[in-house]
């Protein structure tokens, strides 16, 4: 983002606390146990790319939580910690609280701008870039809550101490949040590249039934691929790790499942959620999130071709990178993983439902 | 994506903004810069919706047209994107259970058979005294809590079970409102064995119970995001813990500071 806009446009600071990824809720503990840090990281990042106003876009469910948060803002202005001359700076700074109500695709930042700016949540084209023209076409950045509540801590340790923490090129710590078959489901903010198996024994309470009951895991909120039991032995919870195994980090939404669980049906109910947010602005996503949901739908009970395995695979790659935003990719990823992972269980489904019918 | 309002009931000929809100409304406009007061399209269809007893009719939709200068489909259009819109009245009680992977492994699906029983209805349906409206919803953000219910957009049930969500039916049907949050009884996302990290500096600060989840009355903000809090008593109570917390919270920090690794190991 250019630091001074020779045209005379202000810039802006946008904050997305639209946080709807299943799996993720690591923003929601952060605003309504701390949301001073959200309001200190965001005067402090405002003033270094001099945006004299900040919009936080929270996700409408969150009722509370913007409730928190707006009390925290009105107690900084009552302070003098926001407004006019903030925090004896010198530096004029507001911060507005913007309400949505109920769309993923609002937390792809081009969709976020649009639905700030009063239209429906659709992704923009890029470029131009937010950098250049944002937030009413003005230069505008927009980050997540966890980035920018860490900005305080990470001025006044230092960036030594922040870089410290994890290992080359993944540092710094992250909220986890552990979900699904575990005996103690939490957040938890732990350093980054952490082993995935230390963070579920230590943090989640192991397994339900123990490691060895262990099915899959999906480790950064559901649009990353799942990973195996295999391969969560050892596996670091941190961007290269992950990336080297063909998943991802993600939000570094843990959703653990144990053998109990119908994989299938997982990752279709998954398909389902990708159909449902489709904004259908792209042909691509809003026909073939459809498409795919409907297959996993008869993969579940087998009631499909062994082709069709293929078919999704296909259809996946003509979403994937042929969409205006992520959403598309996002959509084909969990059921690649399933498929790379679990193609018997879904061959065994099939050939199983035929025998039923012949019988 | 919401969709079309249906065509089977009647839409109210005209629709004026209380004087209270109209106030309100004003607050919402001069947050946006000059000339893009679009920008508060969104909380003005919340706050017609809290009008209208949880749902927007399409004159309130003209209205804010006019008072936004801009078109009226445009407004329709943002109105029929968003799910946390109503375009036609609902029960009093609209829960919405999320059904999504995290909360289905937690056993959304023996939950929603529990609610269905219980009230009598399927998904998608209205009770007949038009007390419950039943419907799915995606992930509500709270998966670490799965599986969780959420009434009339803004309480959030979490931590249910087949038991626990029958209990909160009833307390609804009783005409009172139940706590939200985990009905399971933990804080919020603390895992339900208690923190798993920083127990060494909570010792060394003296403070051996860890702070205690609250599930009381929160203050209801009238028209929701408005500037003012009313300050109630339990929200007093609320806040003192909180400065409870926050000190706790510096403690700790001073004395992660003297430690020499991040990690509370």
């Amino acid at each position: 983002m250019p630091k001074e806009s020779k045209d005379g446009r202000p810039s802006y600071l946008v904050i997305n606390a639209d946080e709807s990824e299943p799996g993720t809720c690591k923003d929601r503990d952060i605003i309504r146990h701390e949301p001073h840090k959200l309001v200190e990281g965001a005067l402090l990042a405002s003033f270094a790319m001099g945006a004299h106003a900040c919009y936080i876009y929270i996700r409408g469910e969150f009722y509370y939580e913007a409730v928190a948060l707006q009390k925290a803002i009105d107690e900084a202005y009552a302070a003098g910690l926001l407004g006019k001359n903030a925090a004896g700076s010198g530096w004029d700074f507001e911060l507005y609280l913007h309400r949505g109500a109920g769309a993923y695709i609002c937390g792809e930042e081009t969709a976020l701008l649009n639905s700030l700016e009063g239209k429906k949540g659709f992704p923009r084209n890029k470029p131009p870039f937010p950098a250049g023209a944002g937030l009413y076409a003005c230069p505008t950045t927009v980050n997540n809550v966890e980035t920018i509540s860490v900005v305080p801590e990470i001025l006044r340790r230092g960036g030594a101490w922040f870089g410290g923490i994890g290992r080359e090129k993944n540092r710094g710590t992250k909220v986890f949040c552990i979900s699904g078959h575990v005996n103690n489901r939490c957040n938890v903010e732990e350093a980054m590249s952490i082993p995935l198996k230390e963070l579920i024994e230590k943090h989640g309470g192991g397994v339900r039934g123990g490691w060895d009951n262990l099915l899959a895991v999906i480790p950064g909120g559901s649009s990353t691929r799942l990973i195996t039991k295999e391969i969560s032995e050892t596996v670091l919870m941190d961007f290269d790790s992950l990336r080297a195994v063909n998943s991802g980090l993600g939000t570094a939404a843990v959703i653990v499942m144990d053998k109990s669980t119908d994989i299938v049906y997982a990752i279709a109910r998954l398909a389902r959620f990708y159909w449902h947010e489709s904004c259908g602005q792209c042909t691509p996503c809003r026909e073939g999130t459809g498409w795919m949901y409907r297959i996993m739908q008869r993969m579940v009970r087998g009631e499909a071709n062994l082709e069709e395995i293929d078919m999704l695979l296909d259809i996946g790659s003509e979403i994937e990178g042929h969409t205006i935003c992520a959403h598309g990719d996002a959509s084909a990823w969990p059921i690649q993983g399933l498929i790379k992972h679990f193609r018997p269980e879904m061959e065994r489904r099939i050939l199983e439902y035929r025998k039923q019918i012949a019988a | 994506m919401s969709g079309h309002p249906r065509k089977d009931f009647e839409q109210p000929k005209s629709f004026k903004f209380t004087p209270a809100n109209m106030k309100l409304i004003e607050t919402h406009i001069a947050k946006y810069p000059k000339g893009k007061q679009a920008s508060a399209v969104m909380p003005l269809l919340d706050i017609a919706q809290n009008q209208n007893d949880d749902w927007i009719p399409e004159a309130a939709m003209e209205e804010i047209g006019h008072i936004l200068d801009m078109p009226r489909i445009k407004v329709f259009e943002v109105a029929t994107f968003y799910t946390m819109y109503n375009l036609q009245p609902k029960g009093k009680h609209y829960l919405q259970v999320c059904t999504t992977t995290p909360c289905w492994l937690a056993g959304s699906a023996d939950m929603v058979k529990a609610c269905e029983k219980h009230l009598g209805i399927k998904m998608g349906e209205t009770t007949p005294d038009g007390s419950f409206t039943l419907s799915e919803v995606e992930c509500l953000g709270a998966c670490v809590n799965a599986p969780v219910i959420q009434r009339n957009g803004d309480d959030l049930y979490e931590d249910l079970t087949p038991e626990n969500v029958v209990r909160v039916l009833d307390t609804l049907k009783s005409g009172k409102k139940p706590a939200h949050g985990s009905q399971a009884g933990r804080t919020t996302s603390m895992g339900v064995k208690g923190a798993t990290c920083l127990h060494e500096q909570a010792e060394k600060c003296g403070i051996k119970k860890w702070y205690q989840g609250h599930h009381g009355q929160r203050p209801r903000l009238d028209n929701r995001g408005s500037q003012k809090i009313r300050v109630t008593r339990s929200w007093r109570r609320r806040v003192s813990d909180r400065d409870e917390m926050v000190v706790y919270a510096q403690r700790v920090k001073r004395w992660a500071s003297e430690l020499p690794c991040y990690q509370c190991r």
